[in-house]
């Protein structure tokens, strides 16, 4: 048979291959002329078959009945086929073929050869690929090696002992003694990989690290190494760029790291040649950085003292201006780790961060984004969300979703007002709209629904947006449910924040059917306007147009839409009476407690916790009023008192909620009152559109201010207002008689009389008498039972002795405020 | 490095191909002036493996390290790697890694074991690599080409060979062939 052909040849031919299937062509034909050579035994040119089936293992045929002939050639006693042999076993061969413990027998053999290339070489294929089994019974013969006075070999058994400790750490213990002067080796391959054998050792038991801390001193040890590295001069032999072995050192500063974590005594003893690494090491090459990289990573892993903390982050913010982007983006990484721990730290460098959002590199990118969210906080919102806006703007879409939600989650956290909230959620729905995650279209809803006084504002701006572009549903679906709810505040231009533009009804329900028909709308958002234009029925004029509109969705394509056209269409039929009612005006709806009180109070810079205690969760909408008030006065002076009187705005005929501005009595007064029993007085709201019951939500009780029912002859009566719990139709009238004369009034009595509609209960007064001069008061309560909500009016009876003299009199009390009744 | 070559190869072998082909495809499309380092494609194992790579001419030199290993130090690792390379193949080319990809693996082994850091020393390694195949030569090396000749040589059946030959003045000395 003629001589197999060179691998050289091989290749050449190989490569002539114009296609794949010619290439698969020659290759099978060359498989098939070494499988009947290797069926002939020949030992000759076992090597070069083998080497050229590693080759078209390499481009990716299968070789796998090369296997055998690996083991033949290990077996030999040439070099040359034991090279190759080794090789092909590594590359061939993995601990699934039984045919790799065959090997056994002879790499233990070739531990213990003559020469010191094939005990080479039967460790790095150990070390490579040795199974369990195998390290089982070679580990011996490996820490023998790792003892020997051989660099060459010693390096190679340390890096082989690390594979056996992985495969079997119960073996771990047994190569301990070998450790013990390993780190006095000149030779820096060995000291390289000791290091690592050591690192693995700590890394996986702590029992060991407790034994090199204490008792081997390892510490020390791996100091002076370092030094002598630093100090010494140039050594042609190791030197990088410069730098004198730089691979051993940073191996050495991860070791320490180990080290010295959470554990005090090894982080001082290291202390000094930390600061010293970080403040001489050459930064104009990659390998500098590379050793300064790793120093930074320990000094902030240890228990470092601060000086040197601050120095670790400063030399990361000094990376972040370097020109490399390798440099830059291992500093972000790093940088993101550390933000939670030393947060001020990394608040310095945050200009530098974010003009890195403004890099051409997707990771960097990246990382600087998640580090900028992360750095936010009361004090830097605008400026940061300035820039986090203009990077949604301008970045890939791949980032705009994280984005979006990192915006909004920081808007909800730090905003300093209702107004700029609004305006931020406004420019991400227009910017990244339909990248936007589907839960924040709700928790949007949730947020305008509660900044009471940004209506008029926000549906407007919603409405100009709408006019530019009804491609982005989470927009859309937003807008939409505004112009329901807001749309007469929008005809009316009443807008205060900005120019109120002039729109008719006619061009607001132009705009909701024109999504109802466009392609570009889900049928979520279908949804969303058919709803707002029913609901504009109770509030715009034109309701023909809205019931034409209502009775051709009846008979909709799209199940949804049929059965909300349907029940809107006999809602104008049957049920006309119950429509007002049902189409009030949102309550405010109550968040989760988490964001409380406190949350908001830091708008201010401040971190004023004080105001929590005292209210539990379920006010958060004196809360968010107390936000509006501290926003309105501006300052930071003002103590949050939110036991206030809420002030109030007269209701409007709608019946919707108050809003909430006006004046504010600070002062004492009938204040106090009122406030404590107001977390009590609120029934849990019902969004529930089908109850016969008009939607209102209590905590207007809070706001319900006192009245002068009565004012004669120097007696004033003055009433305050709550709310019983748990019946919302009781309203708990307290009086207030005040006797501005000379003389005490006495046998004062007090009646009074209500309408048929209403039940009326007295309780006992606190005394008969009124003192003169406004010296005291006489309270007395009365329960007035309203299931009708009709409006309260009373008739009072007042009969006193005055200077001796009986006086009687009768009023009416008409003047009550609508919320007490309502 | 250690544990992503085992997960490698304990991939069946169309595998392998696919995650070579996938990592080529997730390389070859860098911009220059981006960083070196890559999250490595679905097939790797996960956002622990990171691809580091450098690019020279033609060939992408690509190293795929998990967590243990400094970014940084990789690339300067890489680079010493090539370096080794161009003083064993005196200004390394292309050609030279093709043709010769079992010397390659032969000088890598000296450089990384078992996935870690062997040795960095590059007149170390050059050294070792030179000892190893001054041996591989010496015993006729893979084409095991001498050997066969000289056996060849030997099986011919030559006549004796005349110790003088007298030509007119001219007298040569036929050397004396040492039987081997």
């Amino acid at each position: 048979m003629p001589a197999p052909i060179r691998l050289r040849e091989l290749i050449r031919t190989i490569r002539t291959a114009r296609t794949q299937a010619e290439e698969r062509e020659m290759i099978q034909k060359e498989c098939a002329a070494i499988r009947s050579s290797f069926r002939e035994e020949d030992n000759t040119y076992r090597c070069r078959n083998v080497a050229k089936l590693l080759y078209m293992h390499m481009l990716g045929y299968p070789a796998h009945f090369g296997q055998l002939e690996c083991l033949k050639l290990i077996a030999s006693q040439k070099f040359t086929d034991k090279r190759i042999g080794y090789l092909g076993a590594m590359l061939l061969l993995d601990e699934r073929q039984d045919v790799h413990l065959l090997m056994t027998n002879c790499i233990k053999n070739d531990l213990n050869h003559s020469t010191q290339y094939v005990q080479g070489l039967a460790l790095c294929t150990l070390g490579c690929m040795g199974s369990s089994e195998m390290c089982r019974d070679l580990a011996g013969e490996v820490e023998k090696l790792l003892k020997t006075s051989n660099s060459y070999l010693r390096k190679k058994a340390a890096l082989c002992a690390v594979h056996v400790i992985r495969k079997v750490p119960e073996l771990m213990e047994m190569f301990l003694p070998a450790t013990k002067n390993l780190l006095s080796e000149k030779n820096h391959g060995v000291l390289h990989t000791s290091v690592v054998l050591l690192t693995e050792m700590c890394e996986r038991s702590p029992d060991m690290l407790a034994h090199f801390r204490k008792n081997e001193k390892l510490v020390p040890q791996l100091v002076r190494i370092l030094k002598n590295l630093i100090m010494s001069g140039y050594s042609p032999e190791h030197d990088v760029s410069g730098i004198s072995d730089p691979f051993l050192q940073v191996r050495i500063l991860r070791l320490l790291r180990i080290l010295g974590r959470s554990d005090d005594d090894s982080s001082e003893a290291m202390n000094d040649i930390l600061a010293q690494v970080a403040t001489n090491t050459e930064t104009s090459k990659n390998v500098g950085n590379a050793i300064l990289y790793e120093t930074v990573l320990t000094i902030m892993d240890i228990k470092s003292e601060s000086g040197l903390r601050v120095l670790a982050i400063n030399i990361l913010g000094r990376f972040l201006l370097n020109n490399d982007k390798n440099i830059r983006y291992v500093a972000l990484t790093s940088l993101l780790k550390t933000v939670q721990t030393d947060h001020n730290a990394v608040q310095r460098h945050r200009s530098t961060i974010v003009d890195c959002l403004k890099d051409l590199d997707v990771s960097i990118k990246r990382r600087a984004m998640e580090l900028s969210f992360a750095l936010v906080n009361g004090n830097n919102i605008r400026g940061m969300m300035k820039e986090l806006l203009y990077f949604l703007d301008s970045c890939d879409p791949e980032f705009k979703a994280d984005c979006a939600s990192g915006v909004f989650l920081a808007a909800e956290k730090y905003a300093p007002s209702k107004r700029w909230h609004i305006d931020t959620i406004m420019r991400v729905l227009t910017t990244a709209g339909s990248y936007v995650r589907d839960d924040s279209v709700p928790n949007l809803i949730q947020l305008i629904t509660n900044s009471v006084e940004m209506h008029a504002y926000t549906v407007q701006r919603l409405y100009k947006a709408l006019l530019d572009d009804i491609s982005q549903q989470p927009l859309v679906q937003v807008a939409s449910w505004c112009i329901g709810e807001y749309g007469d505040l929008l005809v009316s231009g009443q807008c205060e924040e900005e120019e109120p533009i002039q729109v008719t009804e006619d061009e607001v329900l132009d705009v909701l059917e024109g999504l109802l028909v466009s392609n570009l709308s889900t049928p979520v958002t279908r949804g969303y306007s058919l709803t707002a234009i029913m609901k504009l029925s109770t509030r715009f004029t034109s309701v023909n147009r809205i019931k034409k509109v209502v009775s051709i969705y009846g008979s909709s394509i799209d199940v949804e839409l049929q059965q909300r056209a349907v029940e809107y269409n006999a809602l104008f039929k049957k049920y006309d009476h119950m429509r007002p009612a049902l189409l009030e005006r949102m309550p405010i709806m109550e968040k989760s407690a988490s964001n409380g009180p406190t949350e908001i109070v830091q708008t201010n810079g401040e971190t004023e916790p004080s105001v929590e205690p005292k209210h539990p969760p379920p006010v958060t909408q004196p809360a968010n009023q107390a936000n509006d008030l501290l926003d309105l006065l501006g300052g930071n002076d003002v103590v949050p008192v939110i036991q206030t009187t809420m002030p109030t705005k007269p209701a409007s005929a709608g019946g919707e909620l108050l809003d909430l501005l006006g004046d504010l009595s600070l002062s004492g007064g009938p204040a106090p009152a009122p406030a404590p029993s107001v977390p009590t007085s609120q029934p849990p709201f019902l969004l529930d559109g089908l109850s016969s019951q008009p939607l209102f939500n209590d905590i207007a009780a809070a706001a319900i201010p006192p009245m002068t029912a009565y004012n004669k002859n120097g007696l004033k009566i003055d009433f305050t207002f709550e709310r019983a719990n748990p019946n919302p139709n009781i309203a708990v009238i307290t009086i207030h008689a005040s006797n501005s004369t000379e003389a005490d009034m006495t046998d004062f009595v007090f009646q009074a009389a209500v309408p048929k509609t209403f039940q009326l209960q007295l309780l006992s007064p606190s005394s008969n008498v009124v003192p003169a001069l406004n010296q005291g008061t006489v309270t007395q309560v009365i329960r007035v039972l309203n299931p009708q909500k009709q409006q309260l009016r009373m008739r009072i009876k007042l009969t006193y002795t005055l200077k001796g003299s009986p006086v009687q009199d009768l009023a009416e009390v008409n003047n009550f405020p609508p919320q007490s009744w309502q | 490095v250690q544990n992503t070559v085992q997960h490698v190869l304990l991939q069946a072998e169309d595998m392998q191909q696919q995650i070579i082909r996938e990592t080529f495809h997730l390389v070859s499309k860098r911009d220059d002036n981006v960083c070196n380092f890559l999250e490595g494609g679905s097939l790797i194992g996960g956002s622990d493996y990171k691809l580091i790579y450098r690019h020279y001419a033609t060939l992408y030199f690509v190293f795929c390290v998990d967590s243990s290993e400094s970014e940084l130090g990789i690339l300067d690792l890489i680079q010493v790697f090539v370096e080794t390379l161009d003083k064993c193949f005196e200004n390394v080319c292309e050609l030279d890694l093709i043709f010769h990809m079992d010397k390659v693996h032969y000088i890598l082994q000296e450089v990384v074991m078992g996935g870690m850091v062997l040795e960095t020393n590059m007149n170390e390694i050059t050294t070792q690599v030179d000892v190893q195949n001054r041996m591989e030569k010496s015993e006729g090396g893979l084409s095991a080409a001498p050997a066969r000749a000289v056996s060849a040589v030997k099986n011919m059946n030559l006549p004796e060979i005349p110790r003088n030959i007298n030509i007119g003045d001219i007298n040569i000395k036929v050397p004396s062939l040492s039987p081997f």
